[in-house]
């Protein structure tokens, strides 16, 4: 590529306009993304505000410890973080594909671009808007929902101190805010389908049922393969913008919601522990890579275009 | 046209039942709080929230417009976000993108790669967090609310496959009349992408307005909170809203408490629903241009 200093020096000659354009661009990513990386090293280090990175001296694996001392809590947030992203990602895509099945069977024009139009709505607003929603439900004494359990004439249940209730809460809000924007990809995927398959089938006599089952499902499992992959390969990410929205600092329900990523913000923020979030940190970033890296490469033996790389 | 079997019949009904509830389902929580700021204090305690308003008063929106209030200062802070980073954004983006889209450039290459293995790797939070504050400054400013979001990677491969979607022999063309490459971003390639720059500026515009992660790490002073943030501040602990000048010499029992976190959070996402009607389609269309890479 690069084949000598001269053919580059020649090349930023050549092309300065392309080289003047991408310079903030590069400056903006060696800084805020290629600094960092190399600040990894502060998870080896006993950090210390004065010296900064890389004045601070090393302490080799001491950052470390908290693996063998807190061994019930790191499983306890490591298991709730690919146990919910699991969810997400299975019940999730279920239902977005199920979604633009169904939608793909509306001929109600009307009908189907304001449904569409409604389901894609909870996608724009942030997690702490949808608190708020989820706090008008699910307030203990003001609530719709022990509203509704009390004219049932059941009890009311404190929802926000049950850890027990919330794998389902947060499964239903993951749904309800993005399962109306991901069945749109499904749905592209589904008018990519050949429509001549549909009318021999038609030909044959088959019902909308087994249609759907044996030309739409297998025509998009490409799409859903690859979504899949790259998916999972971000499950040791958990969304962090999600839970610390919904949950905050609610410690009654971090049994069953606190993520990896959440424990290391308090880590740093609340208990200003930089040694421990950053070997937590890292941890997370080198295993979470060899998942990105290992799905990216599955999906390019699949489909070279989807993959980022 | 073939008689439709009963099964057929059965799913459709399902998909019309199916996307009605889901619709409902959708819209029913914005009801909810439009209702609960528009909803007596006294009755919500009687009673609690619910679907529809009642003993409609505006006794909410008054406290929260109010003198002293701090959502006129968490607003111009948004707005400013909002405006100034779109524009920043999509300008960083939109000159990386056309320049990585041309493809007989061999520095392209690299360069994306260098773009892509960032969405591989990351060293996490904590040595964002130092770099952005103890190295760069990036602190109770609104720069702070800007600069670390100037590129999304993301959107700048979407750019980027815009950009390579024009057909080089305009291009070639432009080049045997004597266009340098200045020319070909400004009179050619900016007017034909159009499409593609209002629907990144759009992604970009709604990440800048719901955003709160820079705002919880970066800004402590209060006059500073954008919108998401005070919406925060006000759910956790009404106490916050209460501090703020005038209107702590109201007494505490009639402050509209629960209708005050409704209707504040009504404003902050008011100016979305309203403009969403109108820019729906590019969300959906950005989309699917999203999931074809080039």
């Amino acid at each position: 590529m690069v084949r000598s200093a001269k053919w580059f020096m020649a090349d930023v000659m050549r092309n300065r306009f392309l080289y003047v354009l991408v310079l903030p661009g590069i400056v903006f990513f060696l800084l805020f993304n290629y600094l960092p990386m190399a600040g990894i090293v502060v998870a080896f280090k006993e950090y210390r505000m004065d010296l900064g990175i890389f004045g601070s001296p090393f302490n080799g694996l001491d950052n470390f410890r908290f693996l063998t001392v807190d061994t019930a809590s790191v499983l306890r947030v490591i298991f709730n973080t690919l146990f919910l992203n699991t969810l997400f990602i299975g019940i999730g895509t279920a239902f977005a594909v199920m979604t633009a099945i169904l939608i793909n069977e509306i001929r109600l024009t009307w009908f189907k671009k304001i449904s569409q139009s409604l389901i894609i709505l909870p996608n724009f607003i942030s997690w702490i808007i949808v608190a708020v929603f989820a706090y008008n439900f699910l307030n203990t004494d003001f609530g719709i929902l022990n509203g509704w359990l009390s004219s049932l004439g059941l009890p009311k249940i404190s929802w926000y101190s049950s850890a027990e209730w919330w794998p389902a809460i947060l499964v239903f809000l993951y749904i309800w805010k993005s399962a109306g924007f991901s069945s749109i990809i499904y749905l592209a995927a589904i008018m990519g389908i050949d429509q001549e398959q549909y009318e021999s089938a038609d030909l044959d006599g088959a019902n909308k049922l087994q249609q759907i089952w044996h030309i739409t499902i297998p025509g998009i499992s490409k799409t859903m393969i690859i979504l899949l992959l790259l998916a999972i390969g971000r499950i040791f990410y958990g969304d962090f913008g999600m839970i610390y929205g919904l949950v905050g600092d609610n410690s009654l329900l971090f049994s069953t919601t606190d993520v990896i990523d959440t424990y290391v913000f308090r880590a740093l923020r609340t208990l200003n522990d930089v040694g421990m979030s950053s070997a937590i940190g890292l941890l997370q970033s080198l295993i979470g890579f060899l998942f990105v890296f290992a799905a990216n490469a599955v999906v390019r033996k699949y489909d070279r275009d989807s993959a980022l790389f | 046209m073939k008689a439709y079997t009963l099964s057929d019949k059965l799913l459709s009904w399902l998909a019309y039942l199916f996307m009605g509830l889901f619709s409902i389902a959708a819209i029913i929580p914005f009801m909810t709080i439009v209702s609960t700021s528009l909803t007596d204090e006294q009755y919500i305690r009687a009673h609690g929230f619910d679907i529809f308003p009642h003993a409609i008063t505006l006794d909410a929106y008054k406290y929260v417009l109010g003198r002293g209030s701090s959502i006129i200062g968490a607003y111009q802070v948004t707005l400013f976000v909002t405006f100034v980073g779109t524009a920043f954004s999509l300008l960083l983006t939109t000159m990386m993108g056309f320049a990585l889209s041309r493809r007989e450039w061999r520095m392209s290459v690299p360069i994306s790669f260098f773009v892509y293995f960032t969405m591989l790797f990351n060293g996490g939070i904590v040595p964002w967090y130092i770099v952005t504050t103890k190295y760069l400054h990036l602190y109770d400013s609104l720069a702070a609310l800007i600069l670390p979001y100037a590129i999304n990677a993301f959107n700048l491969i979407v750019l980027r496959s815009f950009f390579s979607t024009i057909d080089n022999a305009i291009f070639e063309a432009a080049r045997i009349d004597g266009a340098n490459d200045l020319k070909l971003l400004f009179n050619i390639a900016l007017p034909l992408a159009m499409p593609g720059l209002a629907t990144i500026g759009l992604f970009y515009s709604i990440s800048y307005w719901n955003d709160w992660w820079l705002s919880l790490m970066l800004i402590s002073d209060r006059e500073l909170y954008p919108l998401q943030l005070l919406i925060r501040a006000i759910t956790s602990n009404i106490s916050y809203a209460t501090s703020s000048g005038a209107n702590a010499s109201i007494a505490a029992a009639s402050i509209p408490k629960e209708g005050v976190k409704m209707a504040t959070t009504v404003l902050t996402i008011g100016p979305i629903i309203l403009l969403y009607p109108l820019l729906q389609r590019y969300f959906v269309k950005g989309l699917t241009i999203g999931s074809v890479k080039g």
